[in-house]
């Protein structure tokens, strides 16, 4: 179903995903900002990435830390920082410090006949931040994509 | 879209095609290298490598970023395919997320229920 999710670079600096839950804005809230319940959908394991902890103080000026497994790698990722703002039922404002160029992310839930939608803003601090983002991100990608050109290169020269 | 993939796809082919441009990027892929670099290493003119990086850089293959007088090759998607792969990742992930969030609000909203 993920189609119902979008994912758009709204500007520069900005990133932008969006999607409707079927549920009042005050459950979806809990969902976003309960440690026991973040951990239930925070780290999809489609991604092999696996939840070791999850802290959260869930108030202006009150810090999160995250502690991630991944397959692909021995040491834990922790992500952390703090919430800026707090309004319950509907925003949230946090900042993400495990990288001096980390976004400030914004979520707002929005009811509406009993379904909420939410929007998630991740506010870079420049464009070369979220550019560098991207670079470094998609350089990760790389070993599997080799791979298949790889493959393809093998075929092709063996076809020629 | 599957217009713009098929335009792709058979410019990946024309590119791959040629031994030397397969050549070139094996050699890319062991380390970055200049065109005079891959003209040398391929007993090439420099304008005969020129064009054969360009066939490669076209098919998205390749990119070439010149720093003063040098242009140095890697292989790679030009910066915009890099991008949209990215958002499609992100698209990917905040997908399995909300999927995963999708169960937890019904969870919760039953709960709720059962409880009044």
């Amino acid at each position: 179903m993920n189609s119902r999710t979008t994912v758009e670079r709204t500007s520069d600096r900005e990133l932008v995903a969006t999607r409707t839950f079927d549920g009042p804005a005050r459950i979806v809230f809990e969902a976003w900002t309960k440690p026991e319940l973040i951990m239930r959908w925070w780290a999809p394991k489609s991604f092999g990435i696996t939840f070791l902890s999850c802290e959260t103080d869930v108030r202006a000026g009150g810090s999160y830390r995250f502690v991630f497994g991944h397959a692909a790698s021995e040491q834990p990722v922790t992500f952390f920082g703090r919430y800026i703002e707090v309004t319950p039922p509907s925003r949230l404002v946090w900042t993400n410090e495990e990288d001096e160029d980390g976004a400030v992310t914004t979520v707002t839930f929005e009811e509406k006949d009993g379904k909420t939608r939410v929007v998630v803003h991740d506010l870079y601090p420049s464009k070369e931040a979220l550019d560098g983002a991207i670079a470094s991100e998609s350089t990760g990608a790389w070993p599997e994509q080799f791979e298949a050109l790889d493959d393809l290169l093998t075929n092709l020269g063996a076809s020629v | 879209m599957v217009q713009y993939i098929t335009t792709r796809l058979d410019a990946s082919f024309a590119a791959l095609s040629d031994a030397t441009r397969r050549g070139v990027l094996e050699q890319l892929g062991r380390s970055d290298a200049s065109i005079t670099e891959l003209a040398d290493k391929f007993h090439m003119t420099l304008t005969g490598m020129k064009k054969h990086v360009g066939v490669l850089e076209q098919a998205g293959l390749v990119t070439t970023e010149k720093v003063g007088r040098v242009r140095t090759c890697r292989l790679g998607l030009r910066r915009l395919e890099e991008e949209a792969a990215w958002i499609e990742g992100h698209r990917q992930l905040w997908g399995a997320r909300f999927d995963a969030l999708d169960k937890v609000v019904e969870e919760l909203k039953r709960k709720e229920k059962v409880d009044e």
